[in-house]
């Protein structure tokens, strides 16, 4: 990226004069040796020297521009009046790879902590998942999973911890997107993403106090500082669920650092199908878009992005039940009870959810200190659940829920000291919840108002080049305000009347309306080191404690979940959960291998759980219930992935993730915890085929056999206790996978590359334990995934 | 200093929207709708007699923990066909919502079970069909002859005691093979009785 300019040399008569200087870095003023300065519109050329500094003679008054450039810097153009004798001093933005506002080339992504576990996922990854959902795509991980109600609804979960233990950022800014329940998914596009790292632990403290799972961070790929206009489109066809998806994206840039990018994707699938039946009703229909505008400079620069998602998925019909004997009759059959022919109609039961995010985010780089970030953004989440129901009632939503945050975060990042970085800033947000009425069911979640506040400090010290230490604390403070009508059956089958007579605002017979106000305190901090033994191993070790405040769910869901057909209790009596995690892992990178080891332990004290506790019995038959409540638990597990270069075509890859979870205060299984999975890979690839790639995949799941115990329940329809087998997870099961993929230069800034991608080739029958819809249906069958896209 | 004044601005900007949106609102008090408190059966002898009434009765419906009651009033008598018709009511509204309205209006989604247990006497028929009822779509009757079980007849035999198990599904395959397990759909009510027979 060369400036052109034209040259304003005024020939003088004085020739006499020498120009001098000194090239340092910006931020931490070191010099900078091997520096190429060049006047422009002649040929003299000289290099700085280890001090930094350069020196020319000989030379004319007069106005010059001088090109500075470094190997690990940007180019700088730097304008000089020569009068005499003159001296320079020139700051070069020598933390290059540090810098979100510079071109970075490729898929350099940098790491959000040194001493954590973290992976990340490429752009050509997220590319090849484009029809599928953010959750799908983190499967590609080590020590990720998910949790899924069907094929649309996929949570993911790290290390075996879901929900509000896991943390989305989303271009920067936390998704508040009622994480809370197990059928609600993330409500982000995964075509808006550029890379998307995974932090396994509460370690990246700037995003969160509370991730006792990990920290998802999604960023946007950084847009060059040139005039360019650039952009690609997505076109995939599914044969599972028959249908496709199309994603489109455009960047104009402009030298000045202004930019604007565009995005938008849709997706449409019908019922999906397992091998030997529909799924009836389980389409989607999906909307995602995005814009986002700004000024990146070097010393400051802002942005402002807005993005839009919609989600209409349907649940499967078979799904939706009454109560215990239609869960028994449903498990016992063996397939779902309801089967019709495959449609793209979108029935109840469904779900919509609509995501509003807006951000203005600014920056301010001060010379010889570091850069201070103001951010404050908004966030609107609406969520119908609609089901099946008597009468004129189909059209309206069973639950609507609107959920309104404002966040403003400013932070701090010292780094004028090359070998020590300071990083601090605060935190304020204020959320508010409304339950509509209209949709004349009870409440699940009730009307509340949440504020947030939180502070935090990291610092990270390199020794040398092979010892980083990193250590960090956070304060956050919560409370939480909500108006919540109970039924005074409930209150006092809670023992509430005991603890919280003080709540009740007011008595209206059978239902009572009462205003808990709950604070909650909460401290992180986290320590660890990266070091690199024998220049062979890296080897990092980190500690991490975390707490997290109750999220609504746990603290006020009561009732019957009619979409799950369970009747979920919450319990006021919650307090915050701790956790200590401690992870390792051990790299080494052999000539043409690379493995990577990292075993993790994670004590939670006071874990919050919703497990199945026994059952309730009403008009309508009995049903279970799930209760919330807290132990003392302990996640241990492992995950391994090694990566060997056969020759220079063939390439295998290998994963393996082990997890195990324990209530050890009542020594039983926790519910929930991923079973080990082992993936083998093996890949051909030959570049001068037009890129040519094809690779095979193999995924084997083994059973659960770590599981709670199943519940007894009285079935009034066969007038005896029976055992409902609610948590007897299925069997192992072994899938394979086929990628490929080729490319084809079409002009000078032109490429189509098309890949063929088919799941589950054998077209296997399997259910998956933490599938919610184990208990009524096969999961997905054979699925052919044809993708086309072009580069522009 | 514009930065700072810029800054401040948008704090203030901030502080202003979470103040604005701050509302203390009593929210509205939810009744559940769909609730079904109460199914009456009535079984009046044909040829006169007793009438008896079997109830299940849950205070607080569905969502609720109390339990459901179940009464009988008295016992069959033998050797006897009584009509029976069920009557279901959300107690919870005042005046009480007759529930029947909806469950004819879409018969066609509805229907009853009988299922005997224990060695009880008693056989079931189904007398009424969907083409009795109004569709609340159509606003006509409706033009398929299903059985829905709104009314029905119960014959009793010899002396005995067991069960009569009655649950109407919600979204039954229909037509089906007359039995729970067979026509799939979702529980609306179950209840089953301990009767004897005298």
């Amino acid at each position: 990226m060369l400036f052109f300019s034209t040259l304003t040399h005024i020939v003088a008569q004085d020739c006499e004069a020498r120009l001098t200087g000194t090239v340092v870095d910006y931020h931490d003023k070191t010099v900078l040796e091997g520096a190429s300065i060049l006047i422009i519109g002649t040929q003299t050329r000289t290099y700085s020297a280890k001090d930094g500094s350069f020196a020319f003679t000989g030379i004319c008054k007069g106005v010059y521009e001088l090109e500075v450039a470094h190997p690990t810097c940007e180019t700088l153009i730097v304008p000089v009046t020569v009068n005499g004798d003159t001296a320079v001093e020139i700051k070069l933005e020598h933390h290059l790879e540090e810098l979100e506002e510079v071109n970075v080339v490729g898929d350099v992504i940098r790491k959000k902590t040194n001493s954590a576990l973290e992976e990340s996922l490429k752009l050509e990854t997220l590319e090849s998942y484009s029809a599928a959902s953010l959750g799908d795509a983190l499967k590609e991980l080590t020590g990720i999973s998910s949790l899924n109600t069907g094929a649309n609804i996929v949570k993911p979960i790290i290390h075996g911890l879901n929900g509000s233990r896991v943390l989305i950022l989303n271009d920067g800014v936390r998704m508040q997107d009622m994480e809370w329940g197990d059928e609600h998914a993330p409500n982000i596009d995964i075509n808006s993403a550029g890379t998307i790292s995974v932090i396994k632990g509460a370690s990246a403290l700037q995003y969160g106090g509370d991730a006792i799972g990990g920290v998802i961070v999604m960023e946007q790929a950084r847009v060059p500082k040139k005039d360019t206009l650039y952009g690609k489109t997505l076109l995939n066809g599914i044969s599972n669920g028959r249908g496709g998806s199309i994603s489109s994206e455009l960047i104009r840039a402009f030298e000045g650092g202004f930019f604007i990018r565009g995005q938008g994707s849709y997706k449409r699938l019908g019922d999906r199908e397992a091998p030997d039946y529909i799924l009836s009703n389980t389409g989607v229909r999906e909307i995602g878009t995005s814009i986002k505008f700004g000024k990146h400079k070097f010393i400051w620069g802002w942005d402002v992005r807005y993005s839009y998602y919609n989600a209409e998925i349907g649940i499967l019909r078979a799904s939706h039940i009454g109560n215990n004997d239609d869960l028994i009759r449903a498990i016992n059959s063996g397939e779902p009870l309801f089967i019709r022919p495959f449609t793209y109609d979108l029935l109840n039961p469904k779900q919509d959810v609509t995501h509003h995010l807006g951000k203005f985010k600014f920056y301010h780089r001060f010379e010889g200190l570091g850069r201070l970030n103001f951010q404050y953004d908004f966030q609107s989440n609406r969520r119908f659940e609609f089901d099946i129901r008597r009468g004129d009632r189909d059209d309206r939503a069973s639950l609507d829920l609107e959920l309104t945050t404002h966040t403003l975060t400013s932070d701090f990042k010292w780094d004028a000291k090359e070998n020590a970085e300071l990083h601090f800033g605060l935190m304020g947000r204020y959320q508010e919840n409304f339950a509509n009425p209209d949709t004349g069911v009870r409440r699940l979640i009730p009307d509340y108002d949440k504020y947030d506040f939180g502070a935090f400090i990291t610092g990270e010290y390199r020794f040398d080049n092979s010892l980083h230490l990193e250590a960090g604390i956070r304060y956050d403070f919560n409370r939480i305000d909500a108006q919540k009508f109970y039924l005074t059956s409930r209150w006092e089958e809670r023992g509430y009347d005991n603890d919280f007579q003080d709540l009740i605002v007011e008595n209206r017979g059978t239902q009572l309306l009462v205003n808990p106000v709950f604070d909650y305190h909460n401290i992180s901090s986290t320590l660890g080191a990266k070091f690199i033994l024998e220049d062979e191993y890296l080897i990092r070790v980190n500690y991490a404690l975390a707490q997290r405040a109750p999220n609504p769910a746990e603290l006020f869901s009561d009732g019957l979940h009619h979409s799950a057909a369970r009747i979920e209790l919450g319990d006021l009596r919650i307090g915050n959960e701790t956790s200590h995690k401690i992870t390792a892992s051990l790299e080494r990178d052999f000539a043409h291998w690379v493995f990577v080891i990292e075993p993790y332990a994670n004590w939670v004290n006071d874990f919050i759980l919703l497990e199945p506790t026994g059952v309730e019995l009403s008009i309508r038959g009995a049903f279970p219930v799930w209760e919330y409540r807290q132990t003392d638990a302990r996640l241990l597990g492992v995950d391994f992935s090694a990566y060997a270069n056969w020759t220079s075509h063939w390439t295998s890859g290998h994963k393996f993730s082990l997890v195990k979870g324990n209530d050890f205060e009542n020594d039983i299984a926790l519910i929930n915890i991923p079973a080990a999975n082992l993936r083998n890979s093996i890949t051909f690839s030959k570049a001068e085929w037009n890129d040519f790639e094809l690779t095979l995949e193999s995924q084997y799941v083994f059973r659960q056999n770590e599981f709670p115990d199943n519940i007894t329940v009285f079935s009034p329809e066969q007038q005896q206790d029976v055992l409902l087998e609610i948590n007897t997870p299925p069997e192992a099961y072994h899938l394979l996978g086929l990628q490929s993929k080729i490319g084809f230069q079409l002009g000078k800034t032109t490429e189509l590359t098309t890949s063929l991608r088919i799941n589950n080739i054998m077209d296997t029958s399997f259910r998956d334990y933490l599938s919610r819809q184990r208990f009524f249906a096969d999961d997905l069958g054979r699925n052919i995934i044809l993708q086309v896209k072009l580069n522009y | 200093m514009k930065t700072i004044k810029f800054l401040s601005m948008l704090a203030l900007t901030g502080i202003l929207f979470t103040s604005c949106s701050d509302d203390d609102d009593t929210p509205e008090e939810v009744n559940e709708e769909e609730v079904i408190t109460t199914m009456t059966v009535t079984l009046t002898p044909q040829g006169g007699g007793t009438n008896i009434t079997l109830v299940s009765f849950d205070a607080d419906g569905d969502d609720g923990p109390i339990e459901p009651v179940l009464t009988v009033s008295g016992d069959l008598a033998a050797d006897t066909t009584y009509d029976g018709t069920i009557v279901l009511l959300n107690t919870t509204e005042s005046p009480a919502e007759l529930v029947n309205e909806e469950i004819e209006g879409e018969a066609d989604e509805h229907q009853f079970f009988f299922v005997v247990g224990g060695g009880l006497n008693v056989t079931t028929a189904y007398a009424d069909d969907e083409s009795d009822y109004v569709s609340e779509a159509t606003g006509e009757n409706f033009t398929t002859t299903n059985p829905v079980g709104i009314d029905f007849t119960l014959t009793t035999a010899a002396a005995s005691n067991g069960t009569l198990n009655i649950t109407l599904l919600h979204e039954p395959t229909k037509p089906n093979d007359g039995t729970v397990e067979g026509a799939g759909g979702e529980t609306d009510i179950t209840a089953t009785f301990a009767l004897t027979i005298e």
